[in-house]
């Protein structure tokens, strides 16, 4: 058995678990955060993406243990309260979703996909940055649409932020 | 059309679920006490099972229990069934072998079902699985249907001699036959239609919960129809009467078809609740998915179609050979049937036609509809068979469609159908303007130039959705109607709650629905609620798949709706002292035309629950059923254009521009019928140019994984430019044509189409994978 202990959307969790269980399942099954979804068994499709550190992270290719002292977000911690984020409402804006099983991987692929592209990003970088998630129901139109609109929101809010600052 | 009503690009109310980590699908439900199953499953093709033995697996930590088909049976289990009868052509009924949901003596597919070992952990079952030791003598395998029915193939089940379960034939063989020898040009074609794997993004799960104290069942199931489920499960399998069965299915993550069959799984995980006294949850590998979801195509079809001297088409035969695999799945007899070959008039007037199907066991996955369902075989065999006549008449593919457009409706096809409305030529012109075809040449110079190769395709569908008439379709087999029924209950304070028998999973009903209603009633999308998946609550459904949720679900809506209207309008005449044939309905209120008299809508339903003055005679409340039986399938249609630009070094294609122009018929949500649109023209562009589900010699499935089969990816497709020209259906109160599953069946053939004229070879198969399109530049050459 492994002892673990991490912080999952702010709150401090530990429990005892077998030493095989991956952080996707002790989010699951544990933790009790079903919002995210186990969609294969190859980390294919990313439907299990949440933030490790502030990275995206395929939490099916990730042993609870090794996360064991980490900062992990899930889906259900990205809105503040009852403001949905830039992406969280990008999606619902331009219809990125439709079963909404591959959603929340989609959505945090893309926190992380904006964040290490404050340039900007463009519909070709997009569709390659999304390689690692799989989506059946969109045909990538809408999500395409939505990553580029939060994008823009994002990156106009966080000039705003600057010339505030300075 | 209100910010609201019908018609407007309304955001999904669904959404914030999804988008916040609330969805709730199977794999999320817990209920206390629950325990977890896992299924052992054949590694063989074809074997007879010698011995099972469970002791080891029994003694394994966590392990409640280990059960095996020969206990299914003793409870009186029974065995899976296909719902729609076809008869062959000689008048014998269609050949059904048995299909137990775990396997007693023989499997006959990899993954067939065996044993199921419930334990207190997943991953306990799972190795107290790999401990259950089963003796198979293993049997030769045939995957291929083309040779399923060869001298010495293995006989598959002792039913279906030469592994054939039916020869069945659509048409007229002598007024083709007539055609033919009458012709000008005969132009032939051997096309196969690929093998799919559907892989809706959640896998397939069930948890069966037995109560003793009621003697009650309950099934969470990731189902696209909930009440035929249970429908299925109480009358054929025995596992309970309807009334002691509750099946639910909650939010459900994609079925594109294969959520519509009831599997081997949820019956187990029912009755080994109650065998072991603990709630059983089972959820999929994706191994698991493709190994048994069922899987959709495989056709091997030989055509010939016979042309006048001025290419106007005289005849049409086809012969096809179906692969239903090692089982015959709920549906699975009438996809390549009246899914199929009704199709084979595709938008064209074509005189005689003339079909033969043979549907045949193999061991391999079971087949049936996938999104499309026969139709995309349909579309892909005429569609190919245009574009290959036009390049062998030298003429223009776009003209040779036009000149043999139906042009006026209704029109009957030799082939059962019968055309209601459309307008083939309006499509056409909006995709040849779409994708600027003038500029076509141009652009394949410049590409040339680059060393690529560029190629322009055309595909003309048509479709049968808003299935369907229930007695139509039940005198050519069908087992069960094809109504559709709905609730509609307003709450004392003016809310709304619609119960529909349809149900989403991922088409956004809860907003499309809501949005005819707050149309209709003028009340605010936000108090009204959709309920649906669930057979506690809604009365009966039949559910969703082929296209019919908008066409035959909303229909049965309206119905419901105008009972509301006319007993809400009563009760407002009543209490204003007015004729009640003067009240309408708007601004979220009762008024009398013409005046300013008016109730506001919750007041009147306020006293339609209160009753202190009601009409004479009138009973309390407000609430509303109804059952709406379609009066003829509808006809959604459209063109497709693809262009493609491949490089001759790697047979890499690229998808330069895709363009739809469809008709749908009215529609309800643009933003949600644009969002089907282009999920469905991506299955049509995996199946065209990445996805095949691939069997070995021996029956082993080489494609079960996502590192083996090409799911189209964001990189492989490009945005869609998307149009309609809308012609209503006369069939059904709305209009609606039905818009799901259109991509899917219009998108291959363009593909194809445009790969082909790009490489000037036909010689290619689907998926036209770079090695493909590589080789086939190559044989080209020579």
């Amino acid at each position: 058995m492994s002892e673990v202990s991490l912080t999952v959307n702010g709150r401090r969790v530990s429990a005892s678990v077998e030493d095989r269980t991956l952080l996707v399942h002790f989010l699951r099954e544990h933790v009790g955060l079903t919002g995210t979804h186990v969609g294969c068994d190859t980390s294919q499709c990313g439907a299990c993406v949440v933030h490790v550190d502030g990275k995206a992270v395929k939490s099916c290719s990730m042993l609870a243990a090794q996360a064991s002292g980490s900062d992990v977000m899930t889906i259900e911690g990205l809105a503040n309260g009852g403001d949905l984020h830039p992406v969280q409402a990008a999606f619902k804006e331009h219809h990125g979703l439709q079963c909404g099983f591959c959603t929340p991987g989609m959505i945090m692929t893309t926190v992380d996909m904006i964040a290490r592209h404050p340039e900007g990003l463009d519909e070709a970088t997009v569709r390659a940055e999304l390689e690692g998630n799989i989506c059946r129901c969109t045909g990538y139109h809408n999500i395409v649409k939505a990553v580029l609109a939060a994008s823009k929101t994002m990156s106009k809010a966080s000039k705003g932020k600057a010339k505030k600052a300075a | 059309m209100g910010i609201e009503g019908v018609g407007a690009r309304v955001s999904r109310k669904e959404d914030k679920r999804f988008i916040t980590g609330a969805g709730r699908y199977v794999d999320d439900m817990v209920v206390p006490g629950m325990k977890h199953a896992m299924f052992v499953r054949s590694p063989h093709a074809h074997a007879q099972i010698k011995k099972i033995d469970v002791k080891a697996a029994q003694a394994m930590p966590g392990v409640i229990g280990v059960l095996t088909g020969k206990e299914l049976k003793a409870d009186g289990i029974g065995n899976l069934i296909c719902g729609w009868m076809i008869h062959s052509k000689d008048g014998s009924p269609m050949k059904m072998g048995a299909w137990s949901p775990l396997a007693v003596d023989k499997v006959r597919y990899v993954g067939d079902a065996v044993v199921v070992v419930v334990a207190d952990t997943k991953a306990q079952a799972r190795d107290a699985a790999e401990a259950v030791e089963i003796t198979y003598k293993e049997l030769k395998a045939v995957t291929d249907a083309s040779k399923a029915m060869d001298k010495g193939a293995p006989q598959i089940h002792p039913e279906a001699e030469n592994n054939l379960i039916f020869d069945w034939d659509l048409g007229n063989a002598d007024e083709t036959a007539a055609a033919f020898k009458k012709a000008a040009h005969v132009v032939k074609m051997d096309v196969i239609n690929n093998r799919l794997v559907p892989n809706a993004m959640e896998p397939r799960a069930a948890l069966g919960h037995y109560d003793k104290a009621e003697d009650h069942y309950t099934c969470w199931t990731t189902s696209q129809n909930p009440h035929v489920a249970r429908l299925v499960m109480s009358a054929f399998y025995n596992v309970a009467p309807e009334n002691k069965l509750r099946v639910i299915a909650p939010d459900v993550g994609g079925g594109f078809g294969s959520k519509i069959y009831i599997y081997p799984e949820e019956i187990v995980c029912l009755w080994a609740s109650k065998k072991t006294g603990v709630p059983v949850k089972w959820v999929a590998d994706r191994t698991e998915s493709f190994l048994t979801d069922a899987h959709g195509r495989d056709h091997h079809t030989h055509a010939e179609m016979a042309f006048d001297k001025d290419h106007k088409i005289l005849g049409f035969k086809v012969e096809t050979k179906a692969n239903l695999g090692a089982y015959m799945s709920l549906f699975s007899s009438a996809t390549p049937t009246y899914l199929y070959a009704t199709l084979l008039s595709g938008q064209y007037d074509i005189p005689a036609i003339h079909a033969n199907v043979k549907a045949i066991y193999t061991n391999t996955a079971p087949v049936d509809a996938y999104r499309g369902a026969g139709r995309p075989e349909a579309a892909y065999l005429i569609e190919r068979m245009m574009e290959v006549s036009a390049r062998q008449f030298g003429v223009s593919p776009a003209e040779l469609r036009r000149k043999n457009f139906i042009k006026s409706f209704p029109h009957q096809t030799p082939v059962i159908m019968c055309y209601d409305a459309g307008d083939f030529a309006t499509s056409l012109d909006t995709a040849m303007k779409g994708a600027d075809y003038a500029g076509f040449e141009k652009r394949r110079e410049k590409a040339k130039k680059a060393g690529k190769l560029r190629g322009m395709g055309f595909s003309c569908y048509i479709e049968a959705c808003g299935i369907a008439p229930s007695a139509a379709v039940g005198s050519l087999g069908a087992g069960v109607g094809l109504w559709e029924s709905a609730e509609v209950r307003v709450n004392a304070v003016g809310t709304i709650e619609v119960l529909t028998g349809s149900h989403s999973h991922g088409q956004g009903h809860e907003t499309t629905f809501a949005q005819l209603v707050a149309q209709r009633l003028s009340v605010p999308l936000d108090s009204i609620s959709i309920v649906h998946g669930d057979t506690d609550k809604v009365q009966m459904g039949m559910g969703t798949y082929g296209s019919r949720s908008g066409a035959v679900g909303m229909s049965a809506i309206v119905k419901a709706l105008d009972k509301v209207e006319a007993k809400a309008k009563k009760i407002a005449a009543h209490l204003m002292e007015a004729d009640e044939a003067d009240i309408v309905i708007e601004n979220g209120a009762l008024k009398v035309a013409g005046t300013d008299k008016n109730v506001p809508w919750f007041q009147m339903a306020l006293a339609a629950y209160t009753a202190h003055n009601l009409p004479g005679g009138m009973e309390p409340g407000l609430k509303e059923t109804a059952f709406y039986d379609p009066a003829n399938f509808t006809f959604p249609a459209g063109c497709y254009i693809c262009e493609v630009e491949i490089d001759p070094d790697t047979g890499q294609t690229d998808i330069v521009q895709f363009v739809a122009a469809d008709d749908f018929g009215n529609i309800i949500n643009p933003m949600i019928v644009e969002g089907q649109v282009h999920g469905g023209v991506t299955q049509g562009i995996g199946q065209a140019i990445l996805e095949g589900a691939n069997y070995d010699a021996s029956g082993q499935l080489l494609t079960a994984s996502y590192m083996d089969y090409t799911m189209p990816r964001a990189g492989d497709v490009p945005s869609y430019k998307l149009s309609t020209s809308n012609t209503p259906s006369p069939s059904n109160p709305l209009g609606i044509k039905g818009c799901g599953e259109a991509g899917a069946i219009g998108a291959p053939p363009a593909v194809i189409n445009a790969i082909t004229d790009a490489i000037g070879t036909e010689n290619l198969t689907m998926p036209a994978t770079p090695q493909k399109v590589w080789a086939a530049i190559r044989s080209a050459k020579h």
